[in-house]
This record gives structure tokens, sequence and C-alpha cells, in this order.
């Protein structure tokens, strides 16, 4: 039984107007298995925890500790982390110029498994999982993310999910810029993804939209770089029956 | 990050806009919008048409180059002033080839009749390599099987060269010459290449010198009817690297496929202008130019004329470069003008643009499990190869395959 657990996390950020603090003091644990939401205003943090989980360079631990079954996944390099079974679903994906997704994933799980895929299983469960995304065969030829709408960049995310099988995913608003059909797309792999490999979802986001079709466990109210207050799912009802106005310290406002 | 324009039938004389990116940032190479002519109208420097410049084999003939002038403002001329205006070596170098049975290499007097029916110099140092060189290397091609010669030149040293290759394809022939070159150079130089009738011909011109080599080349190509050039320019060791092509399809439905594969790192200057003259019906030219840049002061410079003459009814054009910048400190220049005399053409378009490899990427990649080195060679690999791969010679793809991936690891050191 796999666990991730945050403790104590204090991240800053160097900005044109120096350091500024952004994460301080994050405590969570996630099981295998279990969904957490994480829901926070604009602004709150949300996506530097999940760039410090990843190992993103520009984001600066001063104090506190990620532990992956008692390893120090902030000791481990960005690659490492993805290897020992961490997953980023990034709120931006990036355009890779010149590298095709096909190639990109069959690097990605080489590099993840520490051996080539077997080819006709692999390229099986490429067609598969595009197809369950309902994503065209077209774009296993496309340079990864290079052209793609925002729904298709959050596709891609998601089919290297099912692909890559982390232990732990985070995702960062995934649901962000989609319309219903594709939430509903992206959702069903999402919960088809934790179905068959039981992986602990982090899930972030601003809207409890999406929570209509992936249900958490535990809900996490996400203010001004810390858990402001946590519940099981019906705390993301009054979210979005209140929204975050009461959680709105003065400081933070403007 | 790619911009293109594709035009159909038209009847206007077109003469788009030139567009150049330097790449600090992510840099679009802009849209190059099909504009109607512009000369005549007030404060326009009217745009001389391509075929009409200046032409002589006589170095006399130019003015002293000052960096200023439309071929020279991209490069670094003070640096090559010995090969533009001072005396250059023409005597018979020693060259190496592959023994092929149709295909014969020898050393022919100035007078061979082949000479100057290819194309001549528009620019000082190319003159200045004809007007001094004693003998002309000359690559003859016969036989209908396909067949594979390598020249290489591999000890010209350090001394300053003027030196004339002919490249003759015979009619209905088919080979691959490549042209090796290593070692050091300081060569200015004319290559001659002459298909015949439905000859198929591909010249892969390959730069790996020393990294303080300078070498200045035109190549003039004339391809007769139906036949057939791939022309293939891959530069990627020596300090300054400056080849132009430029290939007139002079029978109808002659065909050229023009590529381009550069790599230039910390310091190293690497250019070249094409130009395809579209002088006859039905003929078809494609040209494709890729170059990754990496290090500080890594330079490419990529200039990519088509002209459609009005001989040239019912033609097929396109062209395009891309350039991939994989640090800071580099600049890519990218010009593509497309110029048309004749409104009878089946497409005439260009695309140019210059994307960046960035840490954002970087980050991306190995949030996936891949390594930063890999991560690198991914991207360079999957950029550059599309043109490795339409060679069409296995053994010189694969090798140029690792020649790419050396060099990604060689400016890691620098
Ligand atoms: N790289 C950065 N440089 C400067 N400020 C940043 C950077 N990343 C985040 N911030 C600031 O940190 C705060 C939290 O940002 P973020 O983690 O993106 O919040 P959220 O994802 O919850 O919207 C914001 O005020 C944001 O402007
Ligand atoms: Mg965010």
């Amino acid at each position: 039984m796999s666990v991730l657990e945050i403790k104590d996390l204090h991240v800053s950020v160097e900005t044109d107007q120096g350091t500024k603090q952004i994460l301080r003091g994050v405590d969570l644990t996630i099981n295998e298995g279990e969904i957490h939401a994480i829901m926070g205003p604009n602004g709150s943090g949300k996506s530097t925890l999940a760039y410090t989980i990843a190992g993103h360079p520009k984001y600066h631990v001063e104090s506190g500790s990620i532990l992956l079954d008692g390893a120090e996944v902030l000791k481990m390099t960005v690659d490492a982390r993805a290897r020992a079974g961490l997953f980023l679903a990034m709120q931006y994906p990036v355009e890779i110029p010149g590298v095709t997704v096909t190639n990109f994933l069959r690097t990605a799980k080489t590099a993840i498994e520490g051996e080539a895929p077997p080819i006709r299983t692999w390229i099986k469960d490429v067609r598969q999982a595009m197809t369950d995304l309902r994503m065209d065969k077209a774009f296993a030829e496309r340079n990864v993310n290079e052209g793609f709408s925002g729904g298709e960049k959050k596709r891609n995310e998601i089919l290297q999910l099912e692909l890559l099988k982390p232990k732990f995913a985070v995702l960062d608003e995934t649901d962000s810029g989609l319309d219903v059909d594709a939430l509903k797309i992206v959702s069903e792999g999402v919960n088809r993804a934790k179905a068959n490999t039981g992986l602990g979802l982090l899930l972030i986001t601003h809207y409890t939209r999406i929570l209509r079709y992936i249900h958490p466990d535990f809900v996490h109210v996400f203010v001004n770089g810390r858990i402001a207050e946590q519940g099981g799912p019906e705390l993301a009802d009054r979210l979005e029956d209140e929204g975050y106005d009461r959680f709105l310290v003065p400081s933070n406002v403007g | 990050m790619s911009a293109a324009s594709a035009l159909s039938k038209s009847a206007l004389k077109t003469v788009p806009a030139p567009s150049t990116s330097a790449a600090e940032s992510v840099l679009p190479a802009g849209q190059h919008g099909i504009k109607e002519h512009s000369d005549g109208r007030f404060g326009y420097v009217p745009v001389q048409t391509r075929s009409d410049r200046f032409k002589s084999v006589n170095v006399a003939d130019f003015e002293a180059v000052t960096g200023r002038e439309a071929v020279w403002k991209h490069s670094p001329v003070a640096k090559f002033t010995d090969l533009t205006a001072g005396h250059v070596d023409g005597s018979r170098y020693p060259v190496e080839s592959t023994p092929s049975p149709d295909i014969s290499v020898e050393w022919v007097p100035r007078t061979d009749a082949r000479i100057g029916t290819a194309g001549l110099p528009e620019e000082r140092a190319a003159a200045n390599a004809w007007s001094a060189f004693d003998d002309a290397l000359a690559i003859t091609v016969s036989g209908e099987e396909a067949k594979e010669i390598t020249v290489t030149r591999s000890t010209l040293g350090n001394s300053t060269r003027g030196a004339h290759t002919i490249i003759e394809a015979k009619p209905f022939s088919q080979a691959t010459v490549i042209l090796q070159n290593t070692g050091g150079a300081r060569l200015t130089e004319n290559l001659e290449i002459i298909l015949g009738e439905s000859a198929n011909l591909t010249v892969v011109s390959l730069q790996e010198w020393d990294d303080s080599a300078v070498h200045l080349a035109n190549h003039f190509a004339s391809v007769g009817r139906d036949a057939r050039l791939k022309h293939v320019v891959v530069s990627l060791g020596g300090s300054i690297v400056r080849i132009n092509p430029s290939v007139r399809l002079a029978g109808p439905g002659s065909d050229t496929l023009l590529l381009g594969l550069y790599f230039a790192d910390a310091g190293q200057h690497l250019e070249q202008q094409v130009y395809v003259f579209h002088d006859a019906p039905k003929s078809r030219s494609r040209v494709n130019y890729k170059g990754a840049l990496q290090g500080q002061g890594a330079r490419t410079v990529w200039i990519g004329d088509v002209l459609i003459g009005n001989k040239a009814a019912g033609t097929d054009s396109y062209e395009q470069n891309r350039n991939l910048v994989l640090t800071e400190g580099t600049r890519a220049d990218s010009i593509p003008n497309l110029e048309i005399e004749t409104g009878d053409i089946v497409g005439a378009g260009h695309a140019s643009a210059t994307g960046r490899f960035d840490d954002e990427q970087l980050f991306y990649l190995q949030a996936r499990g891949i390594t930063e080195e890999e991560a690198r060679r991914l991207v360079v690999r999957g950029f550059l190869t599309e043109v490795v791969q339409q060679i069409g010679s296995p053994e010189l793809e694969a090798r140029l395959q690792l020649a790419i991936e050396a060099e990604l690891i060689g400016t890691d050191d620098k």
C-alpha cells in the first residue's frame, strides 16, 4: 500500500520584487486508491503545490518534506520522481516541437519501466486509450501539444496518465476550459485509470463541476498557501453554495 | 509557431515580404502575405528580379566586399577577406573517391566545354575562385543503374584555396554523389551540376570540417527535361560555412528537391542562400531546410528565393525553413522570397518558422520520466529526422543520425 505524505511544506518563488512566499505549511497524506480534491481560489497556491511535487526548478522548498513510501521526493530529480510513480497532469501542457505523440509516449513508457514496452501490446494499448478518450488516430503523428486545442491538450494529459500508470497523480485544473462533453470524457479516463491501477489522486480544481464525475473521498479547501479546512464530499457542496468568501482573509483580497 | 502562405492560380506579379527572425525567445516568423509588387510607388526601392543579378567570372568585375551587399549582409565578411580579396591557390588538391564503374572522377582543364554552362558567379568570393582555378574536378555519371560514390576532401589544410567542380549526369543516368568534407579549410569554390534529359541525380554536400574551417561555396545546377535533382546540404562542422545552391529548372518537367540540415553550435556561422529558378513549363521544386542552434553565438542564415519565370507555365513549388533553438544566445535568420512572373501556376507557397526548446519543454519531458539528455536528443532527432530520412542513402542516414547526436553532446562540453 503506497502513501504520499506532504509535511509542513513551505515554498517560495523568486520574482522581480524579491522572494515571494507561496506555500505556508501544507500537510496532506494521500493513500493509494484515495481521491483528494483540493479546491481553492485563483492564486491560492494550488499549482505551486502541484509543481513542487513534480519538482519544477522555479519553486524553492524552504522547509518541509514530501515522502513517497518513506522516500524523500524532494531529493529526487524531476525525471526520477516520475519514475518513482508520480505524475502531474499540467494545467497548461507544453508544446514539444519535433516530437510526435507516438514517439513521446514510447520514450516516456520506456523511461518509466526501464525497458521498452513489448511492441504489439503497446500499440494496442495506445490505440485503445486513444479511442476511449475519443482522440482521432491522427493525433498519434502530431507533435506533442502543437496546435492542440485546450481540450485536446487535457485529453493528451489523461492519455499519458492511463498509459504510464503512476502510483499517484496530481491533476492541476484538468477540468478548466473543457466543455461538458470533454469534461465527461476526461473524467471517465481518470476513473478508468483509477479502476485499473488503484492510483491515488490529488484533484486540483477551482470549480466543483468535475466532482460530479469524479467523486472525492476527501475535500481540502486551499487558501493563501495552506489548507484552511478539510472534510468529506459534503464540503464541496458547501463551497458550491457559498463560494470561497468566508475563507478569504482581508490580506489576501486584491 | 509557423506561418505559411500558399498561392494557387493568380495573375499577379508578386513579391512577398521577407521575414527575419532572431531567436532569443519564441519567434514565429510572421505572416508572409503575398503582396502586390510595389515598384513605382514612392519611397520603395524596386525589387530586382533574381535572375537579373550581375554575373561575372572575373573577380575584378566586383567591388570589394563591404558586408552591406544583399548577398553578404548576414555574413561575417571581415573574417574571410582572404577569400574575397586575396589571392587564392587554384591548383589541384588530393581527393579520394570510392570506385564506381559508371562514374569517372578526373581533373579537366579550364577549357572543358561544360564549364560555365550551369551558372556564373554573382558575388566576389565565387568570382575569385573562378578566376583562380587551374583545373576542375569533373565527376561524370553515366549508366542507368542506381549507384553511389563518395568523394572525400580531407587534407586541404589552412591555406586559402579556390576550386571548381563539375558533376555531370548524362541523359538517363542515375547516381548518388556524396561530397564529403573534413579537416581544415579556407576555401572558396564553385560547383556546377549538370543534369541531362531524364537523369536522376542526388548530390549530397557534407560539411564536417574542423572547428576553424571557412568554406564559401556556390552550387549551380541546371536540370534538363524530365530530369530530377535531389540536392542535400548537410553542415555540421566548420567555423563559417556558407553554401549557396542555385538550381535552374531548365527543361520541361524538370524536378528538384533541395534539402538542408544544419546544426550550429557555439560561435558557428552556417549560412545557405537557396535559389530556385523555374525556367521551363511543368517544372516542380520543393525546398526543405531544417536547422538546430545551440550555444553562445550560434548563428544560422537561410534565404530562400524562388523565381517562377514567364516561360514556366504550370509549375508547382514550395519552400520551407524551420529552425529549432536549443539555448539562449543564438540567432536564426530565415528569409523566404517568392517572385512570380506568370499567371499560370499550379501552386507556390512558403513557410518559415523558428521554434524554441526551452526549460518548460524540458520540464514537461522530464516529468514523464525522460532524462534531460534523452529529452534533448528526442527533440532534436525528431526535428531533423524528417530531412535525414529523405536523403535516400541508408548508410549515410544512419551515420548522420550519429553525427547529430555527437553535435548535441559536443556542445555540452564547450
Ligand atoms: N513563477 C512564478 N513567479 C511569480 N509568481 C508566481 C509564480 N508562480 C506562482 N506565482 C504566484 O504565486 C501565487 C500562487 O500561484 P499558483 O500556485 O499558480 O496559484 P493557483 O494555482 O492556486 O491559482 C500567485 O499569486 C502567483 O501569481
Ligand atoms: Mg493553478
